[in-house]
């Protein structure tokens, strides 16, 4: 029981929650850009919290069913449609073995997540799946390489009985202006007073230099008093700002240590939410603190944890609508 | 000691906010102490030169739990220490050659210094662990010798052999694996300083000692070194 990758596009990586454990020998964590869109993916099916799926980076892939299935589709939407019928994330979708999914290019949001009832699997490699292609750790086979054409992603049988989808009110808009909250930590006293004003009131724009790594965005430059700092552990969406002045935010596949100034950290939903903006978007920031973001992030795993497949579940209409 | 939150799953330690020998012990000492009596909340520790960035399972632990449970772990290892200041000391087996140590006559020029004095003085200190990052099991040695310390090169090679050993200013290290690098390249040790398929992985801990000694050709060979380019 697999998919066939019938088309690779430009970059599929097989995602589960991250490599944890490991960072003090120089391994990033990996795993997926937008937690948000992954853990609601596993959610709506019913997987384990940290089962793998493929994260559809940029656009385009194609998969052909080989048996009987239910996935389920969040982040971004790409365009995707089901044997060449339009379909839209944030729910589940039955599949019939000869189904054909496949993604286009961006409407909304960058990533896309595609989850299988129970989970792929693939091999592990330091405990985990998560593809970090710079380290060659992860993948289908533990060796780092994206998705290509000819792969086989297995699964096993799935004992879904119904669909389901999420709420609206939990849908998040990846178009609109993006306010992220800034917890002032590491060297944020190291920033006078007007370059935080400079930093906070102002509007940046993301760049075309992102990747897995990092978000470079382009705005005011602010400066720090300081030239460097004695290398340090980096946190996942910690904001450096190297000499230019242009803040660089940190993402998954980061390295581990760095010896930029940092004027903060955002959360690691604020950060999902950064991934899934391409160049051109707008963001801002705002100084928020800890407690907030453990508020924020008790919140969600309450939600998840909580959530219904009844009260968000299909109709039966929709259901025995086969895309 | 200073404990600082991060972000919700993360705070960072400091131990002092210079880069000296003692440092390196105390954060050799706490990663240890934390590695052993925190595991049940502690997800992802990185220590480096002066401080310990620790990330902990939010679900279980808020940032007062954590900097409460920190600072009674670390007091503790700290109290304990006085009697055991055991630092492993792991020896590297280096080529010093131009053949694999693509810089070394550079390093020689700078130092005004014949080979032979250039290796004997590379070899005849231990140095310290600082930090492990960059790639994989890429670990930061000091302090070297102020006569060798040529810094960086002003293009960083493509590519530099996997085991090469390379000096930048007052640091040393070795490439575990072949990436992109500035370092000045003196010679190549057959060790693999990572090993995905072995116990502890990395040859090295922060906080380890490190001393090289210097072996010649056939040597380097019959401990499995190679000289592909890249």
């Amino acid at each position: 029981m697999s998919f066939e990758v019938l088309d690779a596009g430009m970059l599929a990586l097989l995602q589960d929650s991250g490599r944890y454990g490991y960072q003090h020998i120089g391994v990033t964590t990996g795993g997926p850009m937008d937690e948000h869109a992954f853990f609601w993916a596993n959610r709506l099916l019913g997987n384990a919290t940290n089962a793998a799926q493929i994260e559809i980076n940029i656009g385009r892939l194609g998969l052909l069913a080989h048996a009987d299935t239910y996935i389920a589709l969040t982040g971004a939407d790409l365009g995707a449609r089901i044997n060449g019928k339009e379909v839209t994330p944030w729910r589940t979708f039955q599949i019939q073995r000869g189904d054909r999914i496949e993604f286009g290019m961006p409407v909304a949001g960058l990533r896309a997540y595609i989850a299988v009832a129970g989970g792929l699997k693939p091999a592990t490699k330091l405990g985990s799946c998560a593809t970090v292609v710079r380290e060659g750790l992860g993948g289908l086979d533990g060796r780092g390489q994206k998705l290509a054409k000819g792969d086989r992603l297995e699964f096993d049988r799935s004992e879904l009985q119904s669909g389901a989808s999420l709420p609206p009110q939990e849908i998040p808009d990846y178009q609109k202006v993006l306010s992220l909250g800034v917890i002032p930590c590491y060297q944020y006293q190291h920033f006078s007073p007007s370059e935080r004003m400079t930093f906070f009131s102002g509007t940046y724009e993301v760049s075309q230099r992102i990747d897995r790594m990092g978000y470079r965005l382009t705005g005011d430059p602010i400066h720090s008093d300081l030239d460097g700092i004695i290398s340090e552990g980096i946190a996942y969406g910690a904001i450096q700002v190297p000499s230019d002045g242009q803040p660089i935010v940190l993402m998954k596949d980061r390295q581990t240590i760095g010896g930029y100034p940092k004027i903060g950290c955002l959360s690691a939903l604020d950060a999902g939410q950064l991934a899934q903006r391409g160049p051109g978007a707008v963001v801002r920031f705002y100084l928020t603190d800890v407690a907030d973001a453990e508020a924020k992030r008790a919140i969600f795993s309450h939600k998840l944890e909580t959530w219904k497949a009844s009260l968000g579940s299909l109709t039966a209409a929709e259901r025995n609508c086969q895309p | 000691m200073k404990i600082e939150a991060v972000n919700e799953n993360t705070c960072i330690v400091y131990f002092g906010d210079r880069i000296t020998d003692d440092n390196a012990g105390l954060v050799k000492q706490a990663a240890e102490a934390i590695r052993q009596d925190m595991a049940d909340v502690v997800t992802d520790l990185v220590p480096s030169y002066t401080s310990v960035l620790v990330c902990y399972d939010a679900v279980k632990m808020d940032r007062f739990g954590i900097a409460t449970r920190l600072r009674q772990t670390l007091t503790r290892s700290e109290r304990e220490s006085q009697m055991d200041d055991a630092s492993t000391t792991i020896e590297l087996p280096v080529y010093y050659d131009p053949e694999v140590g693509l810089d070394l006559d550079d390093v020689c020029k700078y130092a005004g210094l014949g080979r032979d004095d250039v290796v004997r003085i590379h070899s005849e200190q231990t140095y310290r662990v600082y930090a492990i990052g960059f790639s994989p099991g890429f670990a930061y040695l000091g302090i070297t010798d102020q006569r060798i310390a040529l810094p960086r090169k002003a293009t960083p090679r493509q590519k530099v052999p996997t085991g090469s050993v390379g000096i930048a200013g007052s640091q040393t290290a070795i490439y575990p694996s072949s990436t992109p690098g500035g370092w000045q390249i003196i010679g190549r040790t057959p060790k693999k300083m990572i090993d995905w398929d072995s116990e502890s992985l990395a040859l090295v801990a922060v906080g380890d000692r490190v001393q090289f000694r210097s072996i010649d050709r056939q040597e380097y060979i019959d401990l499995g070194g190679n000289f592909d380019e890249l």
